[in-house]
């Protein structure tokens, strides 16, 4: 199956600003790797969408207790950039959730 | 009969420290001095931390020499792949978006090395964030096979096997979500085990693909892998995948032999594309165990055919969300953007190289509205599938065996341009991640250029003994004791 | 052409859990910033989630409260975007198979009862707090965001509404008594000040008699009851207004603004909203067996719907039944306590819905600062009964006990309001009142006995309303008839 690729969607999807240069060569080369990914298509029956455990682990969680939180300083020194204890960011152009 | 230091293995290395005839700084020094020997040729660390190994190998030979014996791997030089977070060293993945990360904690493997008094020697190179079969995607340069500094290690941990081919550290750590510890270790003639999915916390592992990853040993040894194993395995609270019922013995069966094993060979993982040395060696590993007392049952696996393009769908897929995080706000790497938007895109597409973005892109594709169903859908139920032939094979057969790698150590830039090829480096070893399964691969031999060539054998979740026991026997036969060339180079 | 409101609502309620849903950071309010965060709340490389226990069965208890069915098997997913306060750039949050599911919640509207359906509750995680500055302190006009995590990761419980809401009312109602329940389950503070409770609202509006639905729009911001209503009000009008002028409804969503009491349409990209979601691979399935879901059922307290039929059993009509059961926790706590030392439960609910809530509303305190428990209510009630105060002169000793005076005895003797039934007192009061109302004993010898009326009104004003009305009454009918 000929695979269509929206490549430029789909990097506005992933957040990565590329070029239109770029942009082809990846898709070129995404057309051959779902080529031969199309492949998975030839398995018959109902998909399947919940990856089990290999071992079937189910159930597994903490107990509500709080653990010590990690020290601000330490954290804060890797942030490209921070201030009085917040970590700084450009406005956003779009609102969240 | 006198060994280097740095070539003893560690089972070796761990009777002469308690007899006292060395101490762990010999060891961290002999290891050390290997690494500044080779590293110019090879390029197998990222962060050497000779003081941090030093400070480590004091505190383990006082505590030696108190009667505290923190166990086999106490006071032995290990290196550690570095996707593992380390508190306080810098940790990348080879990525150039995490130059500089300095994690504010250790992964748990780390913490676990740490208390059996390991000594971590350094970070080794990696195919940026463990997506690769060469390290040529590093984002700080690629590492060299020791036996032969034109071709690559293989990946992705492609520095933890030169380090341990070369005698940089007696053993390594590596992380394996399609073969990234077993096919490195062929292609350097070292062993390299992938556990059983959950066995290993991934904990502070900078994830590739959740669902696939898992830590694992590279050593020169099947016993050392044992060992290595046994210290940093185990039930992590940390990690809600990790197993917390009974886990198997890696060490009580490697004598036994295989006599009355059945062992089982896949038809699907051999013909066109593997090379013919490969084929002969590892023909000549099945009649010879089969000599050895084994039954010998070749199986036909259908799934194993389309377990490449399972996996080229599912671990992007994960890998498209995993890696979503590098943004350029909390740390590591920030291009300039005039908006919150415009710089976590900017950033991201400056600070990952193009397998990464690749791959980025095919796993939000393969997500995406309208395409979903198609593609990661329909791998999830391949994946299925896999689990199922191997339930299938599993109730005729023990173990299963296969060569690790379809072809030796190749080229350095050889298959760079061509993703698909270097993706084929990983079909004999996809299935096992893709169930869960424990894998290990075993130093058979040498082609006819002086190349290395792995075994793998394959066994059932859980089924450690079964595998360690196969494998022993392996290395009992193939009696591999070649050192990669680079030791006649320098040493 | 006639409309019909169409209106679903989405509730986002914060649990009061010890720790963090997927890691042990706190989860109070008021921290400094960025002082409650790990390497998992922060999204740091190689940091994993593990589900908090708790938040689990808080959300079991949400579903079991709204009738919901407790999904056998439920998974987390990724729910893939990108936000600069979202730290992994992924929320772990539930797609289609949420841990509840198909349930409802009753709502009283102008004496009339509505079963509101529930959809589903899912799990998912908040996100971190994003501080725009810059002029006006406007998101358009800001210079620089300011990125506090100590939010992120805390457990969040989404509670899905059928679209069965009619009208802004109905909104508020459903909102209101949903926020009760879910204090009174003990899982949340429910504060809405606090963002602890959120509603959005989706707005659509049809032809009456219309099957099918009209273009649906997501209304948010709104941070009281009130505004909810009146928020859900102005989109209604305002769609009705445009399908009227010829205009059509677009699917959007629109930011409530308190102050110029309108809804704004909020700037998102086109296409942007393909959130990819797949199964969470660090988390393993949760089963909810029967055995934990009746663990998880043991621990929830009396129920609305439960109550209502315990207080109709107590001999309550539905209404007061009804009113009782949604009054705050103290006021049913008083009852109960009043009914077990003997108080009859009928001026029971009464008193506490009526004057004491009244005195409340009055006084602008909050329930649980009431200084009046079961005994004292009951005390008052016996004191009525037994004559002791008049039911009108009750009312002032219920004041003087509330504002702490003392026993309800205490008050009437202190306030001075304790009934005169001593007859001979009595008796020469009705002399003088007779005496110098000679008109009026004129008319009722000559048949007009309501008369009566007027001069038992007379003896309650020279006693000060202090008589027994029913005594003065025999008293006066005596007098007149000899």
């Amino acid at each position: 199956m000929p695979v269509e690729i929206d490549i430029a969607h789909v990097a506005r999807l992933a957040r990565l600003k590329l070029d239109d240069q770029d942009l082809e060569t990846y898709r070129e080369q995404l057309g051959v790797i779902l080529d031969h990914a199309a492949k998975v298509q030839s398995l018959e029956g109902e998909p399947q969408v919940e990856s089990a455990h290999p071992l079937g682990l189910e159930n597994v969680y903490r107990e509500d207790k709080k653990r010590p939180s990690l020290d601000r300083d330490e954290v804060l020194s890797q942030a490209p950039e921070a201030r009085d204890g917040y970590f700084v960011v450009p406005p956003a152009l779009e609102s969240g959730e | 009969m006198n060994k280097p230091l740095h070539d003893l293995s560690i089972a070796e290395a761990g009777e002469k420290l308690r007899s006292g005839e060395v101490a762990s700084s010999d060891l961290v020094e002999a290891v050390i001095k290997r690494a500044h020997l080779t590293e110019a040729q090879l390029h197998a660390f990222l962060t050497l931390d000779s003081e941090g190994a030093r400070e480590a190998a004091a505190s383990a030979d006082d505590d030696l020499a108190k009667g505290k014996d923190r166990g086999p791997l106490h006071g032995i030089p290990v290196a550690l792949k570095d996707n593992m977070t380390t508190r306080g060293l810098e940790t990348t993945a080879s990525s150039q978006i995490l130059a500089g990360y300095v994690p504010p904690y250790d992964a748990t493997v780390v913490t676990k090395l740490r208390d059996a008094g390991a000594v971590i020697v350094g970070k080794t190179n990696l195919d940026e964030f463990a997506m690769g079969s060469s390290t040529e995607n590093s984002g700080y340069g690629m590492s060299f096979n020791p036996w032969d500094i034109t071709r690559v290690p293989g990946g992705s941990s492609g520095g933890s096997a030169a380090a341990v081919a070369a005698g940089s550290g007696l053993g390594a750590l590596g992380s394996d979500t399609g073969g990234s510890i077993r096919q490195p270790a062929a292609l350097t003639g070292i062993v390299g085990l992938k556990p059983t999915y959950g066995t290993v916390s991934r904990y502070g592992l900078i994830a590739f693909a959740s669902s696939l990853d898992q830590i694992g040993p590279l050593t020169q040894t099947v016993e050392d892998a044992a060992l290595m194993l046994e210290t940093v395995w185990g039930h992590d609270p940390l990690d809600a995948t990790s197993y917390s019922g009974e886990y198997p013995d890696p060490s009580t069966d490697l004598d036994r032999g295989v006599d009355g094993m059945k062992i089982g060979v896949v038809s699907e993982l051999t013909g066109e594309g593997y090379e013919p040395a490969v084929e002969s060696a590892v023909s000549e590993m099945v009649e010879r165990l089969e000599g050895a007392g084994a039954e010998i049952v070749e199986l036909s696996l259908p799934t194993f055919e389309i377990a490449l393009s399972a996996y080229y769908l599912i671990a992007p897929a994960e890998c498209s969300a995993n890696l979503a995080r590098f943004d350029g706000i909390r740390y590591g790497l920030r291009a300039e953007g005039a908006t919150t938007e415009e710089l976590m895109a900017a950033t991201r597409a400056q600070g990952f190289g193009p397998e990464v973005i690749r791959r980025i892109l095919l796993g939000t594709y393969a997500l995406s509205a309208g395409y979903y169903d198609a593609f990661y859908g329909q791998a999830q139920k391949v994946r299925a599938g896999i689990q199922e032939d191997f339930a299938r094979a599993y109730s005729l057969v023990d173990a299963l065996v296969s060569p690790t790698s379809p072809t030796v150590a190749f080229k350095a830039g050889d298959r760079v341009d061509d993703p698909m090829a270097m993706y084929l480096s990983d079909i004999c070893t996809i299935p096992s991640n893709l169930a869960g399964h424990p894998a290990v691969s075993v130093p058979i031999g040498l082609d006819e250029r002086q190349l290395p060539i792995g075994f793998q054998v394959m066994a059932p979740a859980l089924g450690e003994s079964t595998m360690f026991r196969v494998a022993a026997e392996v290395e009992r036969i193939a009696s591999f004791e070649a050192r990669a060339q680079i030791a006649e180079v320098v040493g | 052409m006639s409309y019909e409101p169409v209106i679903g609502i989405e509730v986002h309620v914060e649990l009061a859990t010890e720790s963090k849903m997927f890691c042990g950071c706190d989860v109070s309010f008021g921290s400094p910033p960025n002082t409650n965060v790990c390497p998992v709340c922060l999204g740091l490389p190689g940091a994993l989630p593990v589900a908090n226990r708790r938040a689990i069965e808080s959300i079991m208890a949400i579903g079991l409260a709204f009738n919901c069915e407790v999904s056998s098997r439920s998974v987390f997913h990724r729910k893939n975007y990108f936000y600069a306060d979202l730290p992994k750039n992924y929320q772990i949050s539930q797609f289609d198979i949420p841990v509840c599911h198909d349930g409802y919640l009753d709502v009283v509207v102008d004496g009339e009862t509505r079963r509101i359906g529930i959809e589903r509750a899912h799990m998912e995680e908040d996100t971190g707090k994003s501080t725009h500055i810059g002029e006006g302190g406007r998101i358009h006009s800001a210079e620089t965001t300011l990125l506090d995590f100590n939010r992120s990761g805390v457990p969040l419980v989404e509670i899905v509404s059928k679209p069965d809401i009619r009208s802004a009312a109905e909104s508020r109602a459903y909102a209101q008594s949903l926020r009760s329940i879910v204090a009174e389950l003990g899982v949340s503070d429910a504060r809405l000040e606090e963002g602890s409770i959120r509603f959005d609202a989706n707005v659509s509006v049809r032809p009456t008699g219309a099957e099918e639905f009209g273009t649906k729009v997501e209304v948010k911001n709104m941070n009281s009851f009130r505004s909810l209503e009146r928020a859900v009000d102005f989109e209604i009008r305002r769609q009705i207004d445009l399908l009227e002028s010829g205009g059509t409804v677009v699917q959007e969503t629109r930011h409530w603004d308190e102050e110029a009491d309108v809804t704004h349409s909020m700037r998102t990209k086109e296409g942007s909203s393909d959130y990819r979601y797949f199964t969470e691979p660090d988390l393993v399935p949760m089963v909810m067996g029967a055995d934990w879901v009746d663990q998880v059922r043991s621990t929830l307290p009396e129920l609305p719907s439960e109550r209502r039929r315990r207080y109709v059993g107590l001999g309550l009509d539905d209404d007061l039944a009804g009113v009782l059961s949604d009054a705050d926790v103290a006021l049913r706590e008083i009852f109960d306590e009043s009914v077990a030392a003997g108080a009859t439960p009928k001026p029971a609910a009464l008193w506490l819905t009526g004057e004491v809530t009244a005195w409340l509303r009055r006084e602008e305190k909050d329930s649980s600062s009431l200084e009046l428990d079961g005994s004292t209510l009951a005390e008052l009630i016996a004191i009525v009964d037994e004559g002791v105060v008049s039911a009108s002169a009750a009312k002032e000793v219920l004041e003087g006990v509330l504002e702490g005076e003392g026993s309800p005895r205490e008050v009437a003797e202190s306030r001075d309001l304790v009934q005169i039934s001593d007859t001979s007192a009595l008796e020469s009061v009705v002399a003088d009142v007779l005496a110098s109302n000679p008109e009026a004993v004129e008319s009722y010898r000559s048949g007009e006995q309501k008369v009566v009326g007027f001069l038992v009104g007379q003896v309650m004003r020279a006693t000060q309303g202090k008589a027994d009305p029913k005594m003065v009454n025999e008293l006066l009918r005596t007098a007149l008839s000899a």
